[in-house]
C-alpha cells in the first residue's frame, strides 16, 4: 500500500530571475506528526534544494519560522499537516513584508521600529550593585508578564490591516513591548516612550481589528496592550489639558 | 502628545461607544419597533412625551446621548472610510466632514433642547 | 537587489471572515449616528407642536422606517455585544492581588445593560 501524500504549494520568488512570485507545487509524504516545517525541510532535502525559508528552534520559541499557511499567519513549526490533510497546503511569505526570496521576508522595518520605543528598563537613577537585585512581588510580575512573552515572530504584523495600509504604524509587537516596560515596576521610562506610543505612528492608528491577538502564538494579546495604552494616553491628555501646571 | 487632538476624539468615541452600547438598543426597540407595533400607544402621546422630555434631566440625557452618538460615529467612520478607501485617517476632508457633522449635530441638539 | 513588494488588496476586508466582521462592526456606527439624527428630529418636532410630532410618528412607523429600525436594532445589538466583549481588553481590574477574569467584566456589563434597559423602558412606557 502506498504511503499517503499531500500537496504543498509554495510561493517562490527568485530575485533577479523571477518578475513576480509564483506558486510551485510539491508532492510530499503525509505523516500525522509532521508540521509544515517538516514538509518544507523534506522539500529542501529531497525535492528542491533551492527553496529558502527561515527556521531555528522548531518548537515555537524562537519566532523565526513565521509564514502564511492557507492565508493565515502561523509558525510553520506549529502548524500540523493533519490540520489540513487531505487538502493542499498553501505556504506564502508573511503578509505585509517585502519578499527577499521565496519565504524569506525583509524584517528591516520591524527591526528599525522596535528600538524607537526603548524596549529596556529605563531608570531615573542607576542602582549600584551593592544594593543587590531588584525585587518584585508576584502581582508586580503579573502586571507585565503577558506582554513579555513576545518572541518577535511578527505574525501580528502579518495579521494587522493597519500595518498593511499605514507604513509608519509601529505595529502590535512594538506597542506590546512598550507596554511591557511601561508596566514593569523597575521601569521609570513611560514618559520617554510616549512620543512614539502616543504619537502619530503609535496607538491612535490602531482600530482594534484584534487579529494581532488572534494570530499571536504566545498569547501576548497586543490588542489588549494597545487598548490599555490608548486609555492611559487619553487620560494623560485630559490631565495635561485640565491641569497644565501639574507635575509632568 | 497634547499637540494632537487625537486623544480627545478617541475618548469621546470610547465614552460614546459605551453609552450607546447600553442605551441605543432599548431606545430603538421601544421608540422604533414598539412604536410601529403599537405597544403602549398612550406612552407615545404628545402630551406625555413632551412632559417627559421637558424635564431638565431628560434634556441633559438626550443632549448627551445625541451628541456622543454622533461623536462616536464620527471617529469610527473616519477610520473606516480611511481603511476602505486606502487614504490616511489624517486626510483633512474626511476628518472635517465627520467631526464637522458631529459638532453640528451637537450644536443643534443643544439649541433644540434648550428651546423646547 | 530590492525586495519584492506586495501591496494590500483594495478590498482587503472582503472574503476574509475576521476582517469582514470587523468592517461590519465598524459600520454599526452609521446606524448609531443615524438614530441620533432621528432623536434630534424628534426633539425638534416636539417643539414644533402636536401636528408636527404626530406627523413624525407616522413617518417613523412607515414601512421603510420599520425596515430601518430592524436593521438599526441589529446593528446596535452587534455594537453592544462586540463592545462588551472587548471591554476587558481596555483595562485590567484587580481585586487585592488577583486579576478579575475577563468573563466577569463582560458579565457585569451585560447585567448593567439589562438593568439600564429595564429602567429606561419603565420610564418611557409607564404612560
Amino acid at each position: 500500500m502506498a504511503s499517503p501524500t499531500m500537496t504543498l504549494e509554495v510561493l517562490r520568488y527568485r530575485p533577479g530571475q523571477d518578475h513576480a512570485p509564483e506558486f510551485q507545487s510539491y508532492s510530499i509524504p503525509y505523516r500525522d506528526d509532521w508540521v509544515v516545517l517538516d514538509a518544507l525541510n523534506y522539500v529542501k532535502d529531497e525535492l528542491d534544494g533551492t527553496l529558502s525559508y527561515r527556521w531555528s528552534c522548531r518548537m515555537g520559541v524562537c519566532g523565526s519560522c513565521g509564514v502564511m499557511i492557507n492565508g493565515t499567519p502561523r509558525l510553520s513549526c506549529a502548524a500540523f499537516l493533519k490540520e489540513y490533510y487531505p487538502r493542499p497546503v498553501r505556504v506564502e511569505p508573511l503578509n505585509h513584508f517585502p519578499i527577499e526570496r521565496d519565504l524569506v521576508i525583509s524584517m528591516n522595518d520591524f527591526m528599525q521600529k522596535l528600538p524607537t520605543v526603548k524596549p529596556w528598563i529605563i531608570r531615573e537613577d542607576a542602582r549600584p550593585l551593592t544594593e543587590g537585585e531588584f525585587r518584585q512581588t508576584p502581582a508586580q510580575l503579573d502586571a507585565y508578564k503577558q506582554f513579555s512573552m513576545c518572541i518577535n515572530c511578527m505574525l501580528c504584523y502579518a495579521a494587522c490591516p493597519v500595518y498593511a495600509l499605514e507604513p509608519r504604524f509601529v505595529g502590535p509587537a512594538v506597542l506590546a513591548l512598550a507596554a511591557r516596560y511601561n508596566l514593569d515596576s523597575r521601569d521609570h521610562g513611560r514618559t520617554s516612550r510616549q512620543d512614539i506610543v502616543a504619537g502619530p505612528e503609535g496607538v491612535w492608528e490602531c482600530t482594534l481589528v484584534g487579529e494581532c491577538s488572534t494570530a499571536c502564538p504566545k498569547g501576548v494579546d497586543p490588542a489588549g496592550a494597545i487598548q490599555q495604552m490608548k486609555l492611559a494616553s487619553a487620560l494623560d491628555w485630559v490631565r495635561n489639558v485640565v491641569l497644565p501646571w501639574g507635575k509632568r | 502628545m497634547h499637540r494632537s487632538v487625537e486623544p480627545l476624539w478617541w475618548l469621546l468615541f470610547a465614552i460614546g461607544g459605551t453609552l450607546t452600547a447600553f442605551l441605543t438598543p432599548i431606545h430603538i426597540l421601544i421608540g422604533g419597533i414598539g412604536l410601529a407595533a403599537g405597544w403602549a400607544r398612550d406612552a407615545f402621546a404628545y402630551d406625555h412625551i413632551r412632559a417627559l422630555v421637558s424635564h431638565p434631566l431628560a434634556r441633559l440625557y438626550l443632549f448627551v446621548l445625541i451628541s456622543l452618538s454622533l461623536l462616536h460615529w464620527a471617529h469610527r467612520f473616519r477610520y473606516t472610510l480611511a481603511e476602505a478607501l486606502h487614504v490616511k485617517p489624517s486626510w483633512l476632508p474626511v476628518s472635517l466632514a465627520c467631526y464637522g457633522a458631529a459638532v453640528l449635530g451637537t450644536i443643534l441638539a443643544a439649541v433644540f433642547l434648550i428651546r423646547l | 537587489m530590492t525586495p519584492y513588494h506586495r501591496p494590500p488588496r483594495f478590498n482587503w476586508w472582503w472574503g476574509h471572515r475576521a476582517y469582514s466582521l470587523f468592517m461590519l462592526r465598524e459600520l454599526t456606527s452609521v446606524f448609531i449616528g443615524a438614530y441620533a439624527v432621528l432623536l434630534l428630529v424628534l426633539v425638534r418636532r416636539l417643539a414644533q407642536g402636536r401636528d408636527a410630532y404626530e406627523g413624525y410618528l407616522q413617518f417613523l412607523s412607515s414601512p421603510w422606517m420599520v425596515v430601518f429600525h430592524v436593521a438599526a436594532l441589529a446593528a446596535a445589538l452587534y455594537h453592544s455585544i462586540t463592545w462588551f466583549g472587548l471591554a476587558p481588553k481596555a483595562m485590567t481590574v484587580r481585586l487585592g492581588d488577583r486579576r478579575v477574569p475577563g468573563v466577569v467584566i463582560v458579565g457585569a456589563n451585560y447585567a448593567a445593560w439589562i438593568v439600564i434597559s429595564v429602567i429606561l423602558a419603565w420610564i418611557v412606557l409607564r404612560g
